[in-house]
């Protein structure tokens, strides 16, 4: 009993230090990143085209899951609210659910499944190729080269994305209440102006800026630490996409007691 | 004025070598390099050989700086790069090209753009006069032609030669190639053994070679080292190695296992 607890008093302690070492490392890449963005006006090429390939490229992805995100809150909405409310309250109601929740924390996630592991796919096979150590040895920085216009990119595109995606929700939104539900155009977009807060808006994408800088620090990082060929290439994959998830969901949390 | 060979000396010049002096480095607890010492003169073509996994390409990347040694001294050309800060490492590694097992690549890039990217980074040279050096290097190593292919396209024996020529678009002083010809046919092997001898003698520059391949390291070198385990045992010119009378370098270099290391337990 005394020697079971003695191991399980260890392996806690190893993981907290493992842990905290993986903080640390964590902390020093985001510090270099802070030191080097001032690389992004050397390579403006490329944070231009990151902003493409993460941003613009994710586009009709967002839009879809904006589009049915929109579409099943409106949805809910009236199934909800029949028999306790006035319709009129759906409109605001999914304006505000998306604006506020759905729409950057879903944008988000989406993001971090198809962003964050492409970018720590791609650093992780860059890393057991050896061209992470061969752009070092021609003097260039790999953090300024390879994660400064990622994170710049991802963290400018990310409340982009989420624009786009509550715009979508609500065109969604207004389709299944208009045409599928019965409701006249002024009942569902009637009271929204009454609700509208210009902070909710700011908000919103203020959030989504954190969720992606979180997603793509977190794709760089695990990508850089990369070891063991496709295996480990694989494995860098799957933890990229597993801790931006969650590092999203803690971070959503966190703002909304900040925010709200 | 004080000349050496016509070339005028000064501190830069006077130190110009590769000094390895007592360097430690463990991986998860295990000792791969325990007190390694060495210097690597200017313009010498020094191969560093030894068994597979006794840290020799572990070695090379400490050279370049790409490790850190938890003890011990590295100074290129009479500068510490085990404390030099990351600016100051970079300005020594605008020294070394290096050639990389995989030849490293980028999969991304045409063999034009994985070229021309440090000129790119480094020099305020336009768009013809890096077209013209990335045709220069690619011409040493007689691949001239392939700029626009992806290196995808290209074969093992051609990957090497455009990963060289890649390592001398910066023009180094130093030129350092990790298994250079491991994986290739014996021709191909050969011929990138051809070309080691020729860039060292049309441009100058210091050589380090790390291989298991006896052939190359003959053919290359003015002098070999063996590494085992984690030191330097032996120094000499291709002949002494050849004719070395230490029981563990005579094996090697012969190809010879150790009769111990094969004891069959009987059932």
């Amino acid at each position: 009993m005394a020697n079971s607890t003695h191991n399980l008093a260890g392996k806690v302690g190893r993981r907290t230090l493992e842990f905290m070492s993986e903080l640390g490392r964590f902390t020093k890449l985001v510090g270099r990143v802070i030191s080097e963005i001032g690389g992004i006006f050397q390579d403006r090429g490329l944070f231009i085209q990151e902003c493409v390939t993460l941003g613009v490229d994710s586009l009709p992805l967002v839009l879809i899951v904006g589009l049915f995100t929109g579409a099943v809150s409106g949805w809910q909405g009236h199934y909800q609210m029949e028999g306790y409310l006035p319709f009129e309250f759906i409109g605001p109601g999914t304006f505000k659910a998306v604006l506020l929740e759905l729409g950057p924390v879903l944008t988000a996630l989406i993001i971090a499944g198809r962003v964050s592991a492409s970018i720590a796919a791609e650093l992780g096979t860059m890393k057991v190729t050896e061209q992470i150590d061969a752009l070092e040895t021609m003097a260039i920085s790999s953090v300024r080269y390879l994660a400064v216009p990622r994170v710049a990119a991802m963290t400018v595109m990310m409340p982009v994305l989420t624009a786009q995606a509550i715009f979508v929700a609500m065109l969604g939104a207004s389709f299944v209440c208009i045409v599928l539900l019965g409701m006249t155009s002024n009942q569902f977009w009637g009271l929204i102006p009454n609700f509208f807060k210009l902070y909710d808006v700011f908000a919103g994408l203020f959030k989504s800026l954190f969720f992606g800088l979180a997603a793509s620090l977190l794709g760089c990082y695990i990508g850089f630490r990369t070891e063991g060929g496709a295996e480990g290439v694989g494995m860098a994959t799957i933890t990229a996409f597993v801790w931006s998830c969650l590092a999203i969901l803690v971070i959503d949390f966190l703002l909304a007691l900040m925010l709200f | 004025m004080l000349t050496r060979l016509g070339e005028q000396i000064t501190p830069e010049t006077l130190f110009k070598m590769i000094e390895v002096r007592g360097v430690h480095r463990s991986f998860n607890g295990k000792h791969v390099l325990r007190g390694v010492d060495m210097t690597i003169e200017t313009g010498e073509s020094i191969t560093i050989i030894g068994q597979s996994g006794c840290g020799k390409s572990v070695l090379l990347k400490h050279l370049v700086g790409l490790m850190v040694p938890e003890s011990g001294t590295i100074t290129v050309d009479g500068r510490d790069i085990t404390s030099a800060r990351r600016k100051e490492l970079y300005e020594i590694r605008m020294k070394f090209g290096v050639l990389f097992q995989g030849a490293a690549l980028f999969d991304s890039m045409t063999v034009e753009e994985n070229i021309s990217l440090g000129l790119r980074q480094h020099t305020a040279l336009g768009d013809a006069e890096i077209a013209n050096r990335v045709r220069e290097c690619l011409t040493l190593v007689n691949m001239d032609g392939t700029q626009k292919l992806k290196p995808a396209e290209l074969s093992g024996g051609m990957r090497k030669r455009v990963g060289l020529a890649r390592a001398i678009a910066m023009q180094p002083s130093y030129i350092l190639y990790d298994e250079p010809t491991t994986g290739l046919d014996p021709i191909t092997a050969d011929s990138i053994n051809d070309l080691i001898i020729h860039l060292n003698q049309k441009l100058s520059v210091t050589t380090v070679v790390v291989t298991h391949d006896m052939v190359s390291a003959y053919k290359v070198s003015d002098r070999i080292v063996m590494l085992h385990e984690g030191r330097i045992i032996f120094s000499g010119t291709p002949d002494e190695t050849k004719n070395a009378k230490t029981d563990i370098v005579r094996r090697f270099v012969n190809g010879e296992a150790d009769a111990q290391s094969y004891v069959i337990t009987s059932y």
